[in-house]
């Protein structure tokens, strides 16, 4: 029980944690200063959350590791996070495309995860909820506006979402551990997340007058700690001054 | 206008600035001020702006989680200062892409600190403690200067840069009380930052050729060489106390001036780093300008859907 | 002819009871991404519970130059303030 809960904690904090740094990196380097801030917000949000998880994590854990440890020094083969979220940021399209596929999945999830029978990580859901809640809305607008906005717009907007489709599925994918918390009232059944998740985002492409990707092949993996390349690089940046100089405090 | 009557306005504005009344977008002004101030506060945008980069370069790469809130929030907040300058320069009749494009041209300068590079960690600490140290030092007394926009700008940017020393001053003081491979790192850092701050806060006096204009309309309330005697005064006994060494053979306490006296500074360097020979004016330019340029088809495509929309509106309405 | 985005002013209340008041301008393409801006731009530090937004060409501003006219014809109405009128001392209040 003990070691599924740790299990399925990671499984949600990594997602923040690899978007917030993602989105991390583009601090500097929007289309426009208030972009820039915007993006800015929900990188800072991401990183809340997951501190708050890590700490929790590191609690139950009970072995003297912090959240820093548990952010910063596991293997490649031990982040949980889904695949969409280590995409890299190709151009604008391709943030808002990411952003936004993994908002709607987000908000579904955290609004589910606030009726945990674990009373710490409904607390943190329904903080969390709010959060999310304003990141949808902003990429689901920008969704409309670069879907609806220029022909050079339309198009890349839909090739980010095109490309990006194949990472939607493992969303709904369930690990071992995920299953067993689910068993226990205190994980989410991502799997009854799913037609909504599809209706939801149809909704919006449709406003967006962009086409539903029609590919039925999917990638998964990064549940089970199996990455697409992009992980490694983005864990070199992250886990650079903990490995360079171990066992210190910063 | 005649020449009289335009000498009789320019009486009457001097003596409004001279009771401390402030000057608001659309009072008359002499050209003159509206140009240097459009020159000062977009230079002072700029620089927000383009500081953004050295310090992002370490976002992904921060320690902690707690110390990569801090940064981010700080780099953030370089942003929206950079926002409201651009916003209060607005007001005097330029537009922020104007304003950009004497940027990216290299018409228009920013702070040459700037253009030095991050190395290491301790770079964030140095940079936040040193750099917006001396930024708070020249920023502090414009809150109060003619210009109204520039001024409210000013106290928003001062109020929230309050934490963004002392964010730096904790990362330094971590480090220097920490293993000996971290008190290098801070030392360091020190040693490279020390000199170009002092340097921020402009040229010697008798080269400075703003200072008795600017000091007449509160651009400037202080002579640069005071203001650097100020930073000196207040820093030292800050480095002693974490138990690091001003990287200055001269430095020595003055009793009769109340004051650190401090050894020669290289101005060649930084004559030839505001001419755009420093370590990094190409790459921070190159930065900004490809900022700019691939986001150019984002924000047509937001103006082409904000036009669609309006237009849809203003169909359901008739 | 390219277009920039416009500019916006924000005014914000920073809590109920008190009056929306001028925060500073931004730029945003429409209505809707000038309001996400000013949230996200001018209360990160939770300084307002309610934001209003207005594309600056919509201001009309009285000009300077009729200061006169405008304003200094209320200076000597002084009969409007309360200090005008006498009261014998006994009264403290009125």
């Amino acid at each position: 029980m003990k070691n599924n809960l740790y299990n399925y904690i990671l499984g949600i904090a990594d997602n923040s944690l690899i978007l917030g740094q993602r989105l991390g990196q583009l601090c500097g380097h929007g289309p426009s200063l208030e972009t820039d801030i915007a993006c800015t917000n929900i990188s800072l949000d991401l990183f809340g959350q997951v501190r708050s998880y890590f700490q929790y994590a590191a609690k139950i854990a009970g072995d003297q590791r912090t959240e820093d440890d548990i952010a910063m020094l596991r293997k490649e083969r031990d982040y949980k996070n889904v695949l969409l979220v280590e995409q890299p940021n190709t151009n604008f399209a391709f943030t808002i495309g990411r952003q936004f596929l993994f908002d709607v999945y987000h908000l579904a999830f955290l609004t589910e995860l606030q009726n945990s029978n674990d009373f710490t990580l409904s607390v943190i859901a329904k903080k969390c909820v709010k959060e999310v809640s304003y990141h949808l809305r902003f990429s689901s607008d920008w969704v409309k506006r670069l879907g609806n906005g220029t022909s050079v717009s339309k198009e890349k907007m839909q090739e980010a979402i095109s490309d990006l489709w194949t990472y939607t599925d493992e969303l709904f994918y369930q690990t071992n551990a995920d299953k067993e918390m689910v068993f226990e009232g205190v994980g989410v059944d991502v799997t009854k997340l799913k037609n909504n998740y599809y209706s939801h985002i149809n909704k919006i492409l449709l406003e967006a007058t962009l086409e539903i990707p029609e590919s039925k092949w999917f990638q998964t993996g990064g549940k089970e700690g199996i990455h697409t390349e992009h992980l490694g690089y983005l864990l070199s940046d992250l886990q650079y001054m903990q490995r360079t100089y171990p066992n210190m405090e910063w | 206008m005649s020449e009289e009557q335009i000498k009789n306005l320019e009486a009457q504005f001097n003596a409004r600035i001279e009771r401390d009344e402030k000057i608001e977008p659309k009072d008359w002004m002499p050209e003159k001020y509206r140009k240097t101030h459009i020159r000062q506060m977009s230079q002072h945008a700029h620089s927000e702006i383009v500081g953004m980069l050295p310090e992002g370069n370490w976002i992904t790469r921060a320690p902690s989680l707690r110390r990569k809130v801090a940064l981010l929030a700080k780099v953030q907040d370089e942003a929206g200062h950079g926002l409201y300058l651009y916003s209060a320069t607005e007001t005097l009749g330029i537009s922020r892409e104007e304003m950009y494009e004497q940027l990216h041209t290299g018409k228009a300068k920013y702070s040459s600190i700037f253009n030095y590079p991050t190395l290491t960690w301790a770079d964030m600490g140095a940079i936040g403690w040193l750099v917006d140290g001396a930024a708070i030092i020249n920023q502090v007394p414009l809150c109060n200067t003619s210009y109204g926009p520039y001024a409210r700008a000013m106290i928003r940017v001062c109020k929230e840069e309050s934490f963004h020393q002392r964010q730096g001053f904790e990362i330094m003081m971590k480090l220097a009380k920490g293993t000996p491979e971290q008190k290098d790192l801070a030392q360091d850092a020190l040693n490279r930052w020390w000199w170009p701050s002092l340097m921020m806060l402009g040229p010697k006096d008798e080269e400075s050729i703003h200072t008795e204009q600017s000091m007449k309309w509160k651009l400037k309330r202080k002579s640069n060489d005071d203001l650097r005697q100020q930073f000196i005064d207040q820093t030292v006994p800050q480095a002693d106390l974490i138990g690091l060494t001003i990287p200055d053979p001269e430095l020595k306490w003055n009793k009769e001036r109340g004051s650190y006296d401090f050894g020669p500074i290289n101005w060649d360097e930084f004559w030839q780093v505001v001419k755009g020979y420093g370590p990094c004016n190409k790459e921070r330019i190159k930065a900004r300008v490809g900022a700019w340029k691939e986001g150019e088809w984002v924000r047509d495509a937001a103006m082409a859907y904000a036009e669609k929309q309006a237009n849809k509106n203003f169909n359901k309405a008739v | 002819m390219k277009k920039n985005w416009p500019l916006w002013e924000v005014f914000v209340r920073s809590k109920n009871g008190l009056e929306h008041r001028h925060f500073g301008s931004l730029h945003a393409a429409d209505a809707e991404m000038a309001l996400e801006n000013a949230r996200d731009v001018y209360t990160r530090r939770n300084e307002g519970v309610s934001i209003w937004v207005v594309e600056s060409k919509n201001i009309t501003a009285s000009n300077p130059s009729n200061n006169g006219e405008l304003f200094e014809p209320a200076q000597d109405k002084v009969y409007r303030h309360p200090t005008f009128y006498k009261l014998p001392d006994e009264i403290k209040h009125m």
